[in-house]
Protein backbone atom coordinates (compact mmCIF):
# COMPACT_ATOMS: atom_id res chain seq x y z
CA UNK A 1 0.00 0.00 0.00
CA UNK A 2 2.81 2.36 0.94
CA UNK A 3 4.49 1.73 -2.39
CA UNK A 4 1.34 2.55 -4.33
CA UNK A 5 0.89 5.69 -2.25
CA UNK A 6 4.51 6.83 -2.75
CA UNK A 7 4.37 6.42 -6.52
CA UNK A 8 0.94 8.03 -6.77
CA UNK A 9 1.73 11.08 -4.65
CA UNK A 10 4.99 11.54 -6.49
CA UNK A 11 3.20 11.90 -9.82
CA UNK A 12 0.82 14.45 -8.31
CA UNK A 13 3.64 16.46 -6.77
CA UNK A 14 5.47 16.51 -10.07
CA UNK A 15 2.36 17.62 -11.92
CA UNK A 16 1.50 20.35 -9.46
CA UNK A 17 5.02 21.71 -9.47
CA UNK A 18 5.81 21.97 -13.13
CA UNK A 19 3.48 24.79 -14.00
CA UNK A 20 5.11 25.32 -17.36
CA UNK A 21 4.45 21.74 -18.37
CA UNK A 22 0.87 21.99 -17.17
CA UNK A 23 0.19 25.08 -19.26
CA UNK A 24 2.15 23.69 -22.16
CA UNK A 25 0.02 20.59 -22.35
CA UNK A 26 -3.13 22.69 -22.10
CA UNK A 27 -2.11 24.80 -25.08
CA UNK A 28 -2.77 22.07 -27.62
CA UNK A 29 -6.37 21.21 -26.69
CA UNK A 30 -7.21 24.88 -26.31
CA UNK A 31 -5.76 25.60 -29.70
CA UNK A 32 -7.79 22.80 -31.26
CA UNK A 33 -10.90 23.92 -29.50
CA UNK A 34 -10.53 27.50 -30.61
CA UNK A 35 -9.21 27.03 -34.12
CA UNK A 36 -11.33 24.04 -35.13
CA UNK A 37 -14.29 25.10 -33.05
CA UNK A 38 -14.65 28.64 -34.25
CA UNK A 39 -13.16 27.89 -37.64
CA UNK A 40 -15.66 25.23 -38.62
CA UNK A 41 -18.68 26.37 -36.66
CA UNK A 42 -20.24 28.43 -39.46
CA UNK A 43 -19.85 25.65 -42.02
CA UNK A 44 -21.20 23.16 -39.55
CA UNK A 45 -24.25 25.27 -38.82
CA UNK A 46 -24.90 25.95 -42.50
CA UNK A 47 -24.89 22.22 -43.07
CA UNK A 48 -27.71 22.02 -40.58
CA UNK A 49 -25.75 20.18 -37.93
CA UNK A 50 -26.16 22.59 -35.03
CA UNK A 51 -23.50 23.93 -32.71
CA UNK A 52 -20.02 22.63 -33.57
CA UNK A 53 -18.48 23.43 -30.16
CA UNK A 54 -21.08 21.17 -28.58
CA UNK A 55 -20.01 18.50 -30.99
CA UNK A 56 -16.29 19.06 -30.66
CA UNK A 57 -15.73 19.63 -26.93
CA UNK A 58 -16.11 16.01 -25.73
CA UNK A 59 -13.60 14.91 -28.35
CA UNK A 60 -11.08 17.53 -27.28
CA UNK A 61 -11.48 16.60 -23.62
CA UNK A 62 -10.92 12.94 -24.44
CA UNK A 63 -7.95 13.87 -26.60
CA UNK A 64 -6.25 15.81 -23.83
CA UNK A 65 -6.76 12.92 -21.44
CA UNK A 66 -5.43 10.38 -23.91
CA UNK A 67 -2.35 12.45 -24.76
CA UNK A 68 -1.48 13.21 -21.16
CA UNK A 69 -2.09 9.61 -20.15
CA UNK A 70 0.00 8.03 -22.90
CA UNK A 71 2.88 10.43 -22.36
CA UNK A 72 2.90 10.01 -18.61
CA UNK A 73 2.91 6.29 -19.18
CA UNK A 74 5.77 6.57 -21.62
CA UNK A 75 7.81 8.62 -19.17
CA UNK A 76 8.77 5.21 -17.83
CA UNK A 77 11.53 5.10 -20.45
CA UNK A 78 13.35 7.99 -18.74
CA UNK A 79 12.31 7.09 -15.31
CA UNK A 80 13.70 3.61 -15.51
CA UNK A 81 17.14 4.80 -16.57
CA UNK A 82 17.51 8.19 -14.92
CA UNK A 83 14.74 8.51 -12.47
CA UNK A 84 13.22 7.45 -9.28
CA UNK A 85 11.72 4.34 -10.88
CA UNK A 86 15.15 2.75 -10.98
CA UNK A 87 15.39 3.25 -7.26
CA UNK A 88 12.11 1.50 -6.68
CA UNK A 89 13.25 -1.52 -8.71
CA UNK A 90 15.92 -2.40 -6.14
CA UNK A 91 13.60 -1.65 -3.21
CA UNK A 92 11.98 -4.58 -1.39
CA UNK A 93 8.55 -4.01 -2.91
CA UNK A 94 6.53 -5.89 -5.50
CA UNK A 95 6.79 -4.97 -9.16
CA UNK A 96 3.03 -4.96 -9.40
CA UNK A 97 2.57 -2.26 -6.78
CA UNK A 98 5.23 -0.10 -8.47
CA UNK A 99 3.43 -0.20 -11.81
CA UNK A 100 0.01 0.07 -10.21
CA UNK A 101 0.95 3.16 -8.20
CA UNK A 102 2.57 4.79 -11.15
CA UNK A 103 -0.40 4.11 -13.41
CA UNK A 104 -2.83 5.45 -10.82
CA UNK A 105 -0.73 8.59 -10.48
CA UNK A 106 -0.57 9.13 -14.23
CA UNK A 107 -4.29 8.51 -14.57
CA UNK A 108 -5.09 11.01 -11.82
CA UNK A 109 -2.98 13.63 -13.56
CA UNK A 110 -4.63 12.91 -16.92
CA UNK A 111 -8.11 13.13 -15.42
CA UNK A 112 -7.23 16.45 -13.80
CA UNK A 113 -5.99 17.68 -17.15
CA UNK A 114 -9.27 16.58 -18.77
CA UNK A 115 -11.26 18.38 -16.07
CA UNK A 116 -9.35 21.60 -16.74
CA UNK A 117 -10.05 21.30 -20.46
CA UNK A 118 -13.71 20.69 -19.63
CA UNK A 119 -13.81 23.95 -17.66
CA UNK A 120 -12.11 25.79 -20.51
CA UNK A 121 -14.59 24.36 -23.02
CA UNK A 122 -17.40 25.76 -20.85
CA UNK A 123 -15.85 29.17 -21.40
CA UNK A 124 -15.76 28.49 -25.12
CA UNK A 125 -19.46 27.88 -25.13
CA UNK A 126 -19.84 24.15 -24.50
CA UNK A 127 -23.00 23.23 -22.58
CA UNK A 128 -23.51 19.63 -21.43
CA UNK A 129 -27.01 18.35 -22.07
CA UNK A 130 -27.64 17.69 -18.43
CA UNK A 131 -25.62 18.33 -15.28
CA UNK A 132 -26.73 14.98 -13.94
CA UNK A 133 -24.58 13.34 -16.59
CA UNK A 134 -21.39 15.10 -15.46
CA UNK A 135 -20.49 12.60 -12.68
CA UNK A 136 -20.98 9.81 -15.18
CA UNK A 137 -18.70 11.67 -17.57
CA UNK A 138 -16.05 11.87 -14.87
CA UNK A 139 -16.21 8.10 -14.38
CA UNK A 140 -15.61 7.61 -18.10
CA UNK A 141 -12.79 10.15 -18.04
CA UNK A 142 -11.10 8.17 -15.26
CA UNK A 143 -11.55 4.95 -17.22
CA UNK A 144 -10.00 6.46 -20.34
CA UNK A 145 -7.14 7.85 -18.27
CA UNK A 146 -6.38 4.52 -16.59
CA UNK A 147 -6.58 2.62 -19.86
CA UNK A 148 -4.21 4.90 -21.74
CA UNK A 149 -1.73 5.38 -18.91
CA UNK A 150 -1.49 1.63 -18.65
CA UNK A 151 -1.12 1.38 -22.43
CA UNK A 152 1.66 3.99 -22.45
CA UNK A 153 3.41 2.20 -19.59
CA UNK A 154 3.13 -1.09 -21.41
CA UNK A 155 4.61 0.30 -24.60
CA UNK A 156 7.39 2.05 -22.67
CA UNK A 157 8.35 -1.09 -20.83
CA UNK A 158 8.92 -2.78 -24.20
CA UNK A 159 10.84 0.11 -25.75
CA UNK A 160 14.50 0.24 -24.87
CA UNK A 161 15.42 3.51 -26.51
CA UNK A 162 13.88 6.68 -27.78
CA UNK A 163 13.80 5.75 -31.48
CA UNK A 164 10.44 4.12 -31.11
CA UNK A 165 8.98 7.21 -29.54
CA UNK A 166 8.17 9.10 -32.73
CA UNK A 167 6.81 5.91 -34.20
CA UNK A 168 4.33 5.57 -31.38
CA UNK A 169 3.22 9.17 -31.74
CA UNK A 170 2.67 8.87 -35.48
CA UNK A 171 1.14 5.42 -35.60
CA UNK A 172 -0.77 5.25 -32.37
CA UNK A 173 -1.50 8.61 -30.82
CA UNK A 174 -2.39 10.66 -33.88
CA UNK A 175 -4.58 7.97 -35.49
CA UNK A 176 -6.40 7.72 -32.18
CA UNK A 177 -7.17 11.38 -32.32
CA UNK A 178 -8.08 12.15 -35.91
CA UNK A 179 -10.89 9.69 -36.60
CA UNK A 180 -12.83 10.71 -33.51
CA UNK A 181 -16.25 11.17 -34.92
CA UNK A 182 -16.66 13.79 -32.32
CA UNK A 183 -14.08 15.99 -34.00
CA UNK A 184 -15.26 15.70 -37.58
CA UNK A 185 -18.62 14.41 -38.69
CA UNK A 186 -17.65 11.53 -40.93
CA UNK A 187 -20.35 11.80 -43.54
CA UNK A 188 -19.89 10.83 -47.14
CA UNK A 189 -16.67 9.04 -46.50
CA UNK A 190 -15.60 5.56 -47.47
CA UNK A 191 -17.21 2.85 -45.41
CA UNK A 192 -13.96 1.44 -44.11
CA UNK A 193 -13.15 4.73 -42.48
CA UNK A 194 -16.44 4.80 -40.71
CA UNK A 195 -15.87 1.31 -39.36
CA UNK A 196 -12.38 2.36 -38.31
CA UNK A 197 -13.71 5.38 -36.53
CA UNK A 198 -16.43 3.67 -34.63
CA UNK A 199 -14.21 0.84 -33.63
CA UNK A 200 -12.25 3.23 -31.48
CA UNK A 201 -13.53 2.70 -28.00
CA UNK A 202 -12.26 6.10 -26.99
CA UNK A 203 -14.39 7.66 -29.64
CA UNK A 204 -17.57 6.01 -28.48
CA UNK A 205 -16.83 7.07 -24.95
CA UNK A 206 -15.95 10.57 -25.93
CA UNK A 207 -19.25 10.93 -27.71
CA UNK A 208 -21.14 9.66 -24.75
CA UNK A 209 -19.47 11.07 -21.77
CA UNK A 210 -20.35 14.69 -21.88
CA UNK A 211 -23.85 14.00 -23.09
CA UNK A 212 -23.31 16.09 -26.15
CA UNK A 213 -26.48 17.12 -27.87
CA UNK A 214 -25.43 16.15 -31.36
CA UNK A 215 -28.78 15.11 -32.75
CA UNK A 216 -28.11 13.32 -35.98
CA UNK A 217 -26.02 10.53 -34.60
CA UNK A 218 -26.84 7.05 -35.81
CA UNK A 219 -28.43 4.63 -33.41
CA UNK A 220 -25.44 2.38 -32.95
CA UNK A 221 -23.60 5.09 -31.10
CA UNK A 222 -26.19 4.94 -28.40
CA UNK A 223 -25.97 1.20 -28.02
CA UNK B 1 32.35 -14.10 7.56
CA UNK B 2 31.56 -13.09 3.99
CA UNK B 3 29.22 -10.35 2.89
CA UNK B 4 29.23 -11.39 -0.75
CA UNK B 5 30.08 -14.79 -2.16
CA UNK B 6 30.15 -15.45 -5.88
CA UNK B 7 30.85 -18.88 -7.38
CA UNK B 8 31.32 -19.58 -11.08
CA UNK B 9 28.98 -16.79 -12.07
CA UNK B 10 28.26 -16.45 -15.81
CA UNK B 11 25.95 -14.30 -17.87
CA UNK B 12 25.49 -14.49 -21.61
CA UNK B 13 23.46 -12.16 -23.81
CA UNK B 14 22.80 -14.00 -27.05
CA UNK B 15 26.27 -15.19 -28.02
CA UNK B 16 28.11 -12.51 -26.05
CA UNK B 17 29.58 -13.75 -22.80
CA UNK B 18 29.43 -10.66 -20.59
CA UNK B 19 30.55 -12.46 -17.43
CA UNK B 20 32.50 -15.74 -17.58
CA UNK B 21 32.89 -18.06 -14.64
CA UNK B 22 33.59 -15.36 -12.06
CA UNK B 23 34.26 -16.30 -8.43
CA UNK B 24 35.19 -14.05 -5.50
CA UNK B 25 34.33 -13.30 -1.88
CA UNK B 26 33.96 -10.00 -0.11
CA UNK B 27 34.42 -10.07 3.67
CA UNK B 28 32.12 -8.33 6.09
CA UNK B 29 33.20 -4.74 6.65
CA UNK B 30 35.62 -4.76 3.73
CA UNK B 31 36.03 -2.02 1.11
CA UNK B 32 36.27 -3.90 -2.16
CA UNK B 33 37.09 -2.36 -5.54
CA UNK B 34 36.01 -3.87 -8.82
CA UNK B 35 38.10 -2.52 -11.67
CA UNK B 36 38.07 -3.16 -15.37
CA UNK B 37 38.03 -1.47 -18.77
CA UNK B 38 34.75 -0.46 -20.39
CA UNK B 39 32.54 -3.40 -21.23
CA UNK B 40 34.48 -5.79 -18.98
CA UNK B 41 31.38 -6.97 -17.14
CA UNK B 42 31.45 -4.80 -14.00
CA UNK B 43 27.95 -3.39 -14.27
CA UNK B 44 26.51 -6.75 -15.32
CA UNK B 45 27.97 -8.35 -12.19
CA UNK B 46 26.54 -5.57 -10.00
CA UNK B 47 23.15 -5.98 -11.66
CA UNK B 48 23.16 -9.68 -10.89
CA UNK B 49 24.17 -9.12 -7.26
CA UNK B 50 21.47 -6.49 -6.83
CA UNK B 51 18.64 -8.71 -8.20
CA UNK B 52 18.18 -6.73 -11.42
CA UNK B 53 19.48 -9.52 -13.66
CA UNK B 54 19.37 -13.30 -13.48
CA UNK B 55 22.67 -15.08 -14.10
CA UNK B 56 22.92 -17.73 -16.79
CA UNK B 57 24.73 -20.01 -14.34
CA UNK B 58 26.60 -19.92 -11.03
CA UNK B 59 25.61 -19.10 -7.49
CA UNK B 60 25.69 -15.94 -5.38
CA UNK B 61 25.19 -15.05 -1.73
CA UNK B 62 24.54 -11.46 -0.72
CA UNK B 63 24.42 -11.08 3.05
CA UNK B 64 24.15 -14.88 3.19
CA UNK B 65 21.02 -14.96 1.03
CA UNK B 66 20.49 -15.95 -2.56
CA UNK B 67 19.42 -12.96 -4.73
CA UNK B 68 17.50 -15.27 -7.08
CA UNK B 69 15.54 -17.16 -4.45
CA UNK B 70 15.05 -14.36 -1.92
CA UNK B 71 15.15 -11.09 -3.86
CA UNK B 72 13.13 -9.10 -1.29
CA UNK B 73 15.39 -9.99 1.63
CA UNK B 74 18.49 -9.27 -0.42
CA UNK B 75 17.06 -5.92 -1.54
CA UNK B 76 16.53 -5.00 2.08
CA UNK B 77 20.14 -5.74 2.94
CA UNK B 78 21.91 -3.45 0.48
CA UNK B 79 21.94 0.17 -0.62
CA UNK B 80 23.05 1.24 -4.07
CA UNK B 81 24.31 4.30 -5.90
CA UNK B 82 23.82 3.82 -9.63
CA UNK B 83 26.05 5.06 -12.40
CA UNK B 84 23.14 7.17 -13.70
CA UNK B 85 21.27 9.49 -11.37
CA UNK B 86 18.17 8.00 -9.82
CA UNK B 87 16.81 10.92 -7.82
CA UNK B 88 13.58 12.64 -8.66
CA UNK B 89 14.55 16.14 -9.77
CA UNK B 90 11.13 17.61 -9.14
CA UNK B 91 11.15 16.57 -5.51
CA UNK B 92 13.08 18.09 -2.62
CA UNK B 93 16.05 16.37 -0.99
CA UNK B 94 13.90 15.57 2.02
CA UNK B 95 11.09 14.09 -0.09
CA UNK B 96 13.52 11.88 -1.96
CA UNK B 97 14.81 10.58 1.36
CA UNK B 98 11.36 10.20 2.88
CA UNK B 99 9.98 8.23 -0.07
CA UNK B 100 12.96 5.92 0.12
CA UNK B 101 12.25 5.38 3.81
CA UNK B 102 8.61 4.58 3.03
CA UNK B 103 9.57 2.07 0.36
CA UNK B 104 11.92 0.32 2.78
CA UNK B 105 9.39 0.36 5.63
CA UNK B 106 11.55 2.41 7.98
CA UNK B 107 9.28 3.32 10.94
CA UNK B 108 8.30 6.96 11.09
CA UNK B 109 10.25 8.14 14.18
CA UNK B 110 13.41 6.37 13.12
CA UNK B 111 12.95 7.70 9.60
CA UNK B 112 12.79 11.34 10.67
CA UNK B 113 15.84 11.22 12.90
CA UNK B 114 17.83 9.08 10.48
CA UNK B 115 17.09 11.43 7.55
CA UNK B 116 18.23 14.47 9.54
CA UNK B 117 21.30 12.62 10.74
CA UNK B 118 22.31 11.49 7.25
CA UNK B 119 21.63 14.86 5.64
CA UNK B 120 23.89 16.45 8.26
CA UNK B 121 26.45 13.75 7.59
CA UNK B 122 26.65 14.57 3.86
CA UNK B 123 26.33 18.30 4.64
CA UNK B 124 23.04 18.86 2.89
CA UNK B 125 20.90 19.50 5.95
CA UNK B 126 20.42 23.21 5.28
CA UNK B 127 19.33 22.36 1.74
CA UNK B 128 16.85 19.69 2.73
CA UNK B 129 13.86 21.57 1.35
CA UNK B 130 15.52 22.55 -1.92
CA UNK B 131 14.56 20.83 -5.15
CA UNK B 132 17.06 18.29 -6.38
CA UNK B 133 17.11 19.97 -9.82
CA UNK B 134 18.89 22.93 -8.19
CA UNK B 135 21.71 20.70 -6.94
CA UNK B 136 25.14 20.31 -8.52
CA UNK B 137 26.41 16.91 -9.63
CA UNK B 138 28.39 16.47 -6.42
CA UNK B 139 25.46 17.36 -4.20
CA UNK B 140 23.24 14.89 -6.03
CA UNK B 141 25.81 12.17 -5.51
CA UNK B 142 26.04 12.95 -1.80
CA UNK B 143 22.27 12.84 -1.53
CA UNK B 144 22.20 9.49 -3.31
CA UNK B 145 24.73 8.10 -0.88
CA UNK B 146 22.73 9.40 2.07
CA UNK B 147 19.61 7.86 0.61
CA UNK B 148 21.30 4.53 -0.01
CA UNK B 149 22.24 4.39 3.67
CA UNK B 150 18.84 5.32 5.08
CA UNK B 151 17.60 1.79 5.71
CA UNK B 152 20.81 0.70 7.51
CA UNK B 153 22.08 -1.52 4.71
CA UNK B 154 24.81 -4.02 5.48
CA UNK B 155 26.35 -3.58 2.04
CA UNK B 156 26.54 -0.55 -0.19
CA UNK B 157 27.14 -0.91 -3.93
CA UNK B 158 28.59 2.08 -5.77
CA UNK B 159 28.80 1.92 -9.56
CA UNK B 160 31.34 4.57 -10.62
CA UNK B 161 30.19 6.89 -7.85
CA UNK B 162 32.84 9.53 -8.45
CA UNK B 163 32.48 9.84 -12.21
CA UNK B 164 32.58 13.50 -13.20
CA UNK B 165 33.23 14.81 -9.68
CA UNK B 166 36.06 17.16 -8.82
CA UNK B 167 38.86 15.94 -6.52
CA UNK B 168 37.49 17.90 -3.55
CA UNK B 169 34.07 16.30 -3.77
CA UNK B 170 35.61 12.90 -4.36
CA UNK B 171 37.83 13.22 -1.36
CA UNK B 172 34.91 14.34 0.76
CA UNK B 173 32.74 11.51 -0.41
CA UNK B 174 35.31 8.88 0.40
CA UNK B 175 35.92 10.28 3.84
CA UNK B 176 32.19 9.83 4.60
CA UNK B 177 32.22 6.32 3.25
CA UNK B 178 35.35 5.34 5.13
CA UNK B 179 33.96 6.78 8.33
CA UNK B 180 30.76 4.86 7.80
CA UNK B 181 32.67 1.72 7.06
CA UNK B 182 34.43 2.04 10.41
CA UNK B 183 31.51 3.20 12.57
CA UNK B 184 28.70 1.06 11.16
CA UNK B 185 30.73 -1.75 9.64
CA UNK B 186 29.10 -1.31 6.22
CA UNK B 187 30.66 -3.39 3.47
CA UNK B 188 31.53 -1.19 0.47
CA UNK B 189 31.63 -2.67 -3.04
CA UNK B 190 32.52 -0.15 -5.73
CA UNK B 191 33.65 0.20 -9.33
CA UNK B 192 35.76 3.06 -10.63
CA UNK B 193 38.07 4.16 -13.40
CA UNK B 194 40.27 6.17 -11.03
CA UNK B 195 43.13 3.91 -10.03
CA UNK B 196 44.50 6.09 -7.25
CA UNK B 197 41.08 6.05 -5.65
CA UNK B 198 41.03 2.27 -5.56
CA UNK B 199 44.60 2.20 -4.27
CA UNK B 200 43.82 4.64 -1.48
CA UNK B 201 40.54 3.31 -0.12
CA UNK B 202 40.12 -0.33 -1.14
CA UNK B 203 41.29 -3.20 1.05
CA UNK B 204 41.27 -5.59 -1.87
CA UNK B 205 40.91 -5.07 -5.59
CA UNK B 206 39.57 -7.39 -8.28
CA UNK B 207 40.46 -6.69 -11.89
CA UNK B 208 38.00 -7.99 -14.44
CA UNK B 209 38.58 -8.10 -18.17
CA UNK B 210 36.54 -9.69 -20.97
CA UNK B 211 34.17 -11.04 -18.35
CA UNK B 212 36.80 -12.90 -16.28
CA UNK B 213 38.71 -11.92 -13.15
CA UNK B 214 42.37 -11.60 -14.13
CA UNK B 215 43.76 -10.63 -10.73
CA UNK B 216 42.58 -10.26 -7.14
CA UNK B 217 44.43 -8.93 -4.12
CA UNK B 218 45.60 -5.81 -2.33
CA UNK B 219 47.01 -2.98 -4.42
CA UNK B 220 50.49 -4.06 -3.26
CA UNK B 221 49.87 -7.67 -4.36
CA UNK B 222 48.84 -6.52 -7.81
CA UNK B 223 51.88 -4.28 -8.21
CA UNK B 224 54.22 -7.03 -7.01
CA UNK B 225 52.60 -9.54 -9.31
CA UNK B 226 53.17 -7.36 -12.34
CA UNK B 227 56.44 -5.82 -11.19
CA UNK B 228 55.12 -2.30 -11.52
CA UNK B 229 55.27 0.78 -9.31
CA UNK B 230 51.73 2.11 -9.59
CA UNK B 231 48.33 0.47 -9.69
CA UNK B 232 47.66 2.15 -13.00
CA UNK B 233 50.68 0.38 -14.53
CA UNK B 234 49.64 -2.88 -12.91
CA UNK B 235 46.17 -2.43 -14.37
CA UNK B 236 47.54 -1.77 -17.84
CA UNK B 237 49.94 -4.68 -17.47
CA UNK B 238 47.06 -7.01 -16.67
CA UNK B 239 44.46 -5.78 -19.14
CA UNK B 240 46.68 -4.58 -22.01
CA UNK B 241 46.91 -1.18 -23.59
CA UNK B 242 44.44 -1.74 -26.34
CA UNK B 243 41.58 0.76 -26.26
CA UNK B 244 38.23 -0.97 -25.95
CA UNK B 245 35.72 -0.13 -28.60
CA UNK B 246 32.81 -0.10 -26.31
CA UNK B 247 29.82 -0.13 -28.61
CA UNK B 248 27.37 2.68 -28.08
CA UNK B 249 24.77 0.87 -26.07
CA UNK B 250 21.15 1.68 -25.78
CA UNK B 251 21.81 3.58 -22.61
CA UNK B 252 24.21 5.90 -24.37
CA UNK B 253 21.49 6.72 -26.86
CA UNK B 254 19.03 7.44 -24.09
CA UNK B 255 21.62 9.54 -22.26
CA UNK B 256 22.17 11.55 -25.40
CA UNK B 257 18.46 12.01 -26.04
CA UNK B 258 17.99 13.05 -22.44
CA UNK B 259 20.64 15.73 -22.70
CA UNK B 260 18.99 17.16 -25.78
CA UNK B 261 15.57 16.87 -24.20
CA UNK B 262 16.40 18.46 -20.87
CA UNK B 263 18.34 21.24 -22.56
CA UNK B 264 15.26 22.07 -24.58
CA UNK B 265 13.07 22.21 -21.54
Amino acid sequence: MKTIFVLWIRQLLRYGRSKSRMFGSLAQPVLFLVSLGFGFSTVFEKAGQGNYIEFLAPGIIAMSIIFTAIFTGMDVIWDRQFGFLKETLVAPVSRFSIMFGRTLGGATVATAQGAIVFLISLLAGFRPVSLALVPFAVVIMIMIAVLFTALGTMIASKLTDMHGFQLIINFLVMPLFFPFRSNFPFGGIAGCFIIYSWNKPAFVRSRRFAGSSYRNEPLWIRS
Amino acid sequence: MNSIEVHNLSKTFGDIEAVKDVSFDVKKGEIFAFLGPNGAGKSTTIKMLTTLLHPTSGTMRVDEKDPILHPEEVRRSFGIVFQDPSLDDELTAYENMNFHGLLYDVPKEIRQTRIDELLRFVELYDRKNSFVKEFSGGMKRRLEIARGLLHHPKIIFLDEPTLGLDPQTRNHMWSYLQELNITEGVTVFFTTHYMEEAERVAGRIAIIDHGSIVALGTARDLMEKTGTKTLEDAFLGLTGKKIRDDEAGKNDNIRMARRVWTARK
